[in-house]
């Protein structure tokens, strides 16, 4: 099935081996995720729209739970596409 | 009493008018039942990410407001389904930090943020540095 070359795939190249992963909410303290906010989502999909793992984002799991949430909320308001193609 | 917030997207293709009536009319319903307006939002004119009744972009308007008897959400859900004028809604109780962040983003705290997170990871010279401070993927 999933051999290496699909893998390559579905990480992100930007994120750099040798950097630590972090959650940017637990760092700066930012404690709510606002749906309406639509360019900031964007950094949390990818460019089919769909929601980027924690292991390419590096979100503990609480905000990745309000991460995923504001998507979908935003996905609704059709702020954010369900389906795409180069969306970024 | 409960803070919430209802986002809507208004028919693009109706007069000025009407679309600022369809607003006041929501409005004038919760001050009716009662509600506590905080702040209506025109977040404008807006494209669509996919069509909605054949349209392909929206009036946005949001209301936040507080509401000691949370059974009137039901009712106004129903008359925003039932209205020809509204293509969706979305309703949303806010929690103490959503309460807190829409309140900062109109104090103008949060829209400064990316500017100087852009090429320095916020440090603690700034105060507001609270909800402020999101650096771009890395």
């Amino acid at each position: 099935m999933a051999n290496k070359d699909d893998i390559k795939f579905l990480s992100n190249p930007k994120i750099g081996q040798n950097r630590k992963k972090y959650c940017r909410f637990r760092r700066f303290g930012i404690k709510h995720i606002d749906y309406k906010d639509a360019d900031f989502l964007l950094q949390f999909i990818n460019e089919q729209g769909k929601i980027l793992p924690r292991r390419i984002t590096g979100n503990s799991l609480k905000y990745q739970r309000k991460v995923a949430s504001a998507i979908k909320r935003a996905r609704q308001l059709a702020l954010l596409p369900y389906v795409a193609d180069l969306l970024k | 009493m409960r803070n919430f917030e209802v986002t809507f997207i208004v028919d693009p293709v109706l007069s000025n008018d009407e679309i600022k009536e369809t607003a006041q009319t929501y409005v004038k319903n919760i001050t009716e039942k009662g509600g506590n307006i905080v702040f209506v939002n025109e977040m404008g004119l807006r494209q669509l990410a996919y069509n909605i009744a054949k349209r392909s972009s929206g009036i946005y308007y949001c209301i936040e407001f507080q509401l000691e008897d949370p059974s009137y959400i039901a009712e106004m859900e129903l008359s925003l389904t039932r209205d020809e004028r509204v293509l969706r809604y979305l309703t949303v109780q806010l929690d103490k930090f959503g309460i807190k962040y829409n309140d900062d983003k109109r104090n103008g705290l949060i829209g400064k943020r990316k500017k100087p997170s852009a090429d320095a990871p916020p440090s603690a010279d700034a105060p507001v540095a609270k909800t402020d401070a999101v650096s771009p993927v890395e």
